[in-house]
This record gives C-alpha cells, sequence and structure tokens, in this order.
C-alpha cells in the first residue's frame, strides 16, 4: 500500500444536494471509504478544498452558463469523472424546465423584467462533458453508490443493469402496482435500487432513466396484461424522462 | 492592523461560504470607516419549480417539491401535501396526522444535529471541519454519527427514507410502518437521552460570541403544543393569522435591482427558525426543554441570532421527547390501517383524474422555519399556480440587517481574517439552506 491515497472530489451544481447527503449518511460505510481514498472537497460538511483531485464526484444538472463554465473547468482537473444522482445522469426534474420555453416561463415569474439572463435549458453532466461512471437515482441508492466507488479504485467498468425494476421488485415480492390500479413505469425504468419506490408502496417514476432499448427490453408481460405500450404509460407521467437521451428512447426526440 | 476604525478599510467576498447547504457568497466592503455594501447573496441557479409544477397533477407534487430541497425533503412532502388536501378537500385521519408529526420531529432531529456538530461546533473549537475532529474528539464526533443515525433510521421506517421520503402521500401512507422497526426505533429513542444529555453539557461549555439585535420573529403557533405540523401563524407574538392568508401578514415584493424577492413582515426584515420558534412558544416546551434551555443559558426573549444553535440544541431534545410520547402511544394502541393506508395517485380507472378545484396553503415548521407551499388546483387535480415560501429565503434579509449591525460593532476590535470567520459564523447561525431559497425567484446573480 504504498501508493498515494487517490483524491476524491465532489462538486454540486444545480440541484437539492440530498444525493450528498445520502453519501454523508454512508456513515461507517463513509469513513471505510475514507481509508482507501482522501476527500479533498465536500463544501456541505468542509471548510477547506484541495486543489488536486483525481475522481471527480459530479452532483445536480447545470442550468446556467456559469454552471457550464464551472463545470468545464472542474472536469479539467480529473482523471475520472462520475455523475452522481438523477440530475447529473439525466438531468432529473430539472428537465421539466424544459417542456416549456424558457423565456416564457422568466415571463410567468418576473414579468418583463429579466434577473436571470444566465439561465439556460437543463443539462445532464454528460452533455458537456465526458462521463465515466453513472450512478443512477433520485436520490441516489447507496449501496450502488459504493459499488460504483469499488469499480472506479479498481479501473474497472460499473454496469448498470439492463433490466427493468420490475425484476427487482418481483425478487422482493412486492404486490405489482398495476394489481393495485397504479400506474408504474417500473416496466422501462432502469433497475439498480432494489425496487425502492415500490417497497413503500408506492410507483415506480423513472428517477433512474429508462433502459436502453425500452421497445425491446421492457416488462412486457404487464404492459400485454393492461393493454399499455411504452410511450402510453411514459405519457400518464414522466417526472424524470424528460432529458434529450430518455426522450430519444421512446420516440420523443424534440424536446417542445 | 487600523485601529481607528473611522479610517478601517475592508473588503471582505466569501465565495461560496462552506458549511452550508446551497451556494452563497457574503459581500462587504467597508471604506474609510464607512459601510458602504453588506450583502449575503445567493448565487444557485434558478430552478423554477414554481413554473415545473404548474400544470402537473397534485399528486405528483409532493414527489417532485421534496426535491426542492435533500436536507428538509420530509417538511417539503409534508407542506406540499397539506397544501394538496386543503385544496382538493382531503382530509387526513389522526393516525395520519400522529406519524406525519414523528416524521418531522425527526427532520428537526436530523438537522439540527448535522448543524450543531458539523456546521457549527468547528468554529467554535477552531478547525475548519469535523474531519480533524474525527481523531481529537473521537467519542463525540461518534455520538453525533449515532444521533443522525437515529433520524435516518427513524425516516426508513416512518417513509422509506430521509431524503426524499416514500410513502408519505396525500390523504395517508402507502405503507404502514413494521411494528418491530418502530419497537426498534423506540429503543433508539429511550436509548439517545443520554446523548442529548451528553450534547447539552457539551454545548454549555462552548462559548457562542454576543451580539444583540431585536428582530421580528415569526412562527407557527398552536395552544395545544409547541407547533411543527400544524398553528396559526405568530407574528411577534402580536397577531395570529391563518396560513390560508399568509399573503395579508407576509408581504412579497420583487424589486427591479434584484432577482431575489423581498419578504418582509410589518415593512421589515424578520427572523424565523429555532430561535423565532422559542422566543414565541417557549412556554408550550415540556419542563424538560425549559429546563434545559435555562441551562444553557437560552431565556426568552433572546435577541442573540448566534443562539439559534442553542434553541436547535433545546428542540432537539424536545422533538425527543414529543417522539418518545407518539411511539408509545403507536405501540400501545396501533395504527388504523384502513384508515391510513392509500395509494400515491387514484386508481387507473378514475383516470382522468377528477378533483374539487380550490386553492390550498400548507404551512409547517421545518429545521430553518417556517414553510409554505400555495397550490390553486383545477377539477383535473392539476396544479394550474403554485408560490412557495423558503425559511431561509426569509431569513436572509435578517441575516443581512444583522451583518450591518454586527460590522460596526467588531471593526475595531476584529482584522479582517476575524471579522470574516465572525460574519461566516453570523450565517452559519441561521442554517441556511439556499439550495431551498433559491428554488425559483429567490436569486441574486453576482
Amino acid at each position: 500500500m504504498s501508493k498515494p491515497k487517490p483524491k476524491v472530489a465532489f462538486f454540486e451544481f444545480t440541484d437539492c444536494e440530498g444525493c450528498q447527503l445520502q453519501v454523508a449518511n454512508l456513515g461507517a460505510s463513509l469513513l471505510e471509504l475514507a481509508k482507501v481514498v482522501d476527500i479533498v472537497n465536500f463544501r456541505e460538511i468542509m471548510s477547506e478544498a484541495g486543489e488536486e483531485y483525481d475522481v471527480l464526484v459530479v452532483e445536480g444538472s447545470v442550468a446556467s452558463k456559469h454552471d457550464e463554465e464551472r463545470l468545464k473547468k472542474i472536469a479539467s482537473k480529473a482523471k475520472v469523472i462520475v455523475a452522481m444522482g438523477a440530475c447529473a445522469t439525466i438531468g432529473g426534474v430539472n428537465n421539466l424546465k424544459n417542456l416549456k420555453p424558457l423565456a416564457e416561463q422568466k415571463k410567468a415569474v418576473y414579468g418583463s423584467v429579466d434577473p436571470v439572463p444566465d439561465a439556460i435549458e437543463t443539462k445532464s453532466i454528460d452533455e458537456v462533458v465526458h462521463v465515466d461512471y453513472y450512478v443512477h437515482g433520485c436520490p441516489i441508492y447507496g449501496p450502488e453508490f459504493l459499488k460504483v466507488m469499488e469499480c472506479v479504485l479498481l479501473g474497472k467498468p460499473y454496469n448498470v443493469p439492463q433490466y427493468p425494476v420490475c425484476v427487482e421488485c418481483k425478487q422482493n415480492e412486492n404486490v405489482c402496482a398495476y394489481e393495485k390500479g397504479q400506474f408504474c413505469l417500473g416496466p422501462v425504468t432502469k433497475a439498480g435500487c432494489n425496487s425502492w419506490l415500490p417497497n413503500y408502496g408506492s410507483v415506480c417514476v423513472g428517477c433512474r432513466g429508462l433502459i436502453d432499448n425500452p421497445a425491446a427490453d421492457a416488462q412486457k408481460d404487464i404492459l400485454q396484461k393492461y393493454g399499455l405500450t411504452v410511450e402510453g404509460i411514459l405519457d400518464k407521467f414522466t417526472l424524470y424522462c424528460n432529458g434529450k437521451k430518455e426522450r430519444a428512447k421512446y420516440g420523443k426526440e424534440s424536446q417542445k | 492592523m487600523e485601529k481607528n476604525p473611522k479610517n478601517k478599510t475592508v473588503k471582505i467576498n466569501v465565495h461560496y461560504l462552506t458549511r452550508v447547504e446551497g451556494h452563497g457568497d457574503i459581500t462587504v466592503d467597508v471604506k474609510a470607516g464607512e459601510l458602504k455594501e453588506c450583502k449575503f447573496k445567493v448565487i444557485e441557479s434558478a430552478r423554477f419549480f414554481e413554473t415545473m409544477l404548474r400544470s402537473r397533477s397534485v399528486y405528483e407534487a409532493q414527489h417532485l417539491t421534496s426535491r426542492i430541497c435533500g436536507i428538509c425533503a420530509c417538511g417539503h412532502s409534508l407542506a406540499s401535501i397539506k397544501a394538496s388536501e386543503r385544496a382538493i378537500g382531503v382530509a387526513p385521519h389522526e393516525d395520519t396526522v400522529m406519524l406525519r408529526k414523528l416524521l418531522l420531529h425527526s427532520e428537526q432531529m436530523d438537522s439540527h444535529v448535522l448543524h450543531a456538530y458539523v456546521l457549527v461546533a468547528p468554529d467554535l473549537l477552531g478547525v475548519k471541519s469535523i474531519m480533524p475532529l474525527i481523531k481529537t474528539h473521537k467519542p463525540v464526533i461518534e455520538m453525533a454519527f449515532r444521533m443522525k443515525k437515529l433520524s435516518d433510521f427513524a425516516g426508513e421506517v416512518l417513509a422509506g427514507r430521509h431524503v426524499h421520503p416514500i410513502s408519505f402521500a396525500i390523504g395517508g401512507l402507502t405503507k404502514i410502518p413494521d411494528a418491530a422497526l418502530l419497537k426498534k426505533l423506540y429503543q433508539m429513542m429511550l436509548d439517545a437521552r443520554g446523548d442529548f444529555e451528553e450534547t447539552v453539557a457539551l454545548f454549555k461549555k462552548l462559548k457562542l460570541p454576543n451580539f444583540e439585535r431585536k428582530a421580528q420573529y415569526v412562527a407557527l403557533s398552536s395552544d395545544s403544543e409547541y407547533a411543527f405540523y400544524d398553528g396559526k401563524i405568530n407574528i411577534n407574538g402580536q397577531s395570529l393569522a391563518d396560513p390560508q392568508d399568509y399573503l395579508s401578514v407576509i408581504k412579497e415584493e420583487v424589486r427591479d435591482y434584484s432577482s431575489a424577492k423581498f419578504v418582509s413582515v410589518n415593512n421589515a426584515p424578520y427572523m424565523v427558525g429555532a430561535l423565532a420558534r422559542f422566543n414565541l412558544n417557549g412556554d408550550k416546551l415540556d419542563k424538560k426543554s425549559r429546563q434545559v434551555a435555562e441551562h444553557l443559558g437560552l431565556k426568552r426573549p433572546c435577541y442573540n441570532t448566534f443562539m439559534n444553535t442553542i434553541a436547535q440544541v433545546v428542540e432537539w431534545g424536545y422533538c425527543l421527547e414529543r417522539s418518545i410520547l407518539i411511539l408509545e402511544r403507536i405501540l400501545k394502541s396501533g395504527i388504523n390501517k384502513e384508515k391510513v393506508l392509500v395509494t400515491t395517485y387514484p386508481k387507473m380507472d378514475k383516470w382522468p383524474i377528477k378533483t374539487k378545484a380550490g386553492r390550498g396553503v400548507g404551512a409547517v415548521e421545518v429545521p430553518r422555519g417556517i414553510l409554505f407551499h400555495d397550490y390553486t388546483v383545477d377539477e383535473g387535480g392539476i396544479v394550474t399556480n403554485a408560490n412557495c415560501i423558503i425559511p431561509t429565503n426569509q431569513n436572509i434579509n435578517n441575516l443581512e440587517a444583522d451583518m450591518r449591525k454586527i460590522v460596526p460593532e467588531i471593526i475595531a476590535s476584529q482584522d479582517q481574517a476575524e471579522m470574516t470567520l465572525t460574519l461566516e459564523m453570523l450565517a452559519r447561525a441561521y442554517d441556511p439552506c439556499i439550495s431551498c431559497s433559491a428554488h425559483m425567484l429567490d436569486v441574486k446573480f453576482v
């Protein structure tokens, strides 16, 4: 163990900082992680900031020109970039802003004044810089974050599950949301969260993003049973899948 | 160092204040002894939550608005649910209300322990973060982690998780908390009494800066208890207003020089949060908590903003005792599953959804103060208008007023680095949550 410990920096952009809190909440596991890496920037809990880092963990979306420039600058120093949380990986709920023209929303809010000339349409991190690892979810699922960090440290790829949440939900023996008369995005959403929302009686809202090929790989038995299509359920509610990448997966190329 | 404050020139610019949630800058400019500028600037990018809410289903509102802030996600969720229920005319069962109070208590505890130990204590011990304290004050930090863990566990048992709670919904819960886990939580709460006693002993030893400025104080007040979940808007102990009428007492004004809305009561800044609650509702605390307050030198009315942290410590103990009482009741009488269990959305055969149209305001006390969600909903359950007023946004103007008072008081005795630290500590005393306040309107760009 003569090699210096890799330096890890956390930076947040436009978001709620809940994913950093999920990391802080790892408690004992975080202290274990701190044994093998140096955490050099974690503004939510630390005053000092290290200038050098190897691994950059980015939370939040890009929502202003200032965000965009800052991200490019911060990213240029890093060897490995990890996008953490839905805002960073797919734009998250911030993408809802993109469903209406920005100028229209500014007008609705501020009237004739524009005090936020800097605001731009929401972008996920990989729309601005190259991303090596994705930790999906809103918020992130702690055990998956640790799994990804392990891969980062070992220098091997992390494969985000490409099967739908339904697989995990069935393993957890939950009553299917559709059985309870609920619409659920589990059949088209990437697994990896251990079907967190259905476990607590709610429904999947797609925060981890759609599986890469929903047309082919969706949980078809459920869709067929309830006479639904991929586009059909995404039309019911899409709090998360409004970014460019996700919309392209279900044939909605244009934003508006 | 220039000793004569009349000639002193000081320029302080703290870019990205640390150990707060969200991004903020402090700017102070003193030229030849005269205070030219004194600002706390929010530099978080605009998020447009209120326009995002418009045209969404009211059943999505709690999910969406809990994403305003990861720290007080439960508070946003509950304010949202209360606003939604009032708008569409849903009355939750008393057991649901009891569980909501329990969740809200656990969030106060979670946030207060984070603020007191992780964000404030390093200043009082002369270090930059808790990291060095892990070595020098190991038992204390372990205790703080244990106290934090208690709230995390409560969030998990009650709502699936604390960051963005899952099972609390309009009308009830989507999952009844597991009885065995509730029992475990109860035991952990009983055990935490020892940690609280140690915390009180520890904060008794820490010295907070002396500073006084009589502010206006606003909090929810209730006849029956120290209010968190429900109550009337109490203004300076002089008048009460129904939360539904909040806009008649709390003025939001857009000024053309700033994208921040100027929030005021009686045309002046005001303070919300633990100290405001203590000042207005301290007589509703239980005897033990009142004794703790007295022991820590917190007396009503207290005009020292730095004491906000002490009020948080007192509230931590109060929330612990209230939680123990609620859990005792649940463990004895159980939860009325039929009345509490709901689904997140109306059932598929009820789509397209129909609801009563109306407007509802939900107000709750979150760790940093009173929070308002205000929704107007149409017959299809679609939100047509939304407004949220966040505690930090209410506090920012009061923080600036405090800064304007404290700068002349410290300019003679402190050098620039000391002044910077004092101002940072003052800002941190408010426990500002900037991610929240920049939810949409309230953004100042530097």
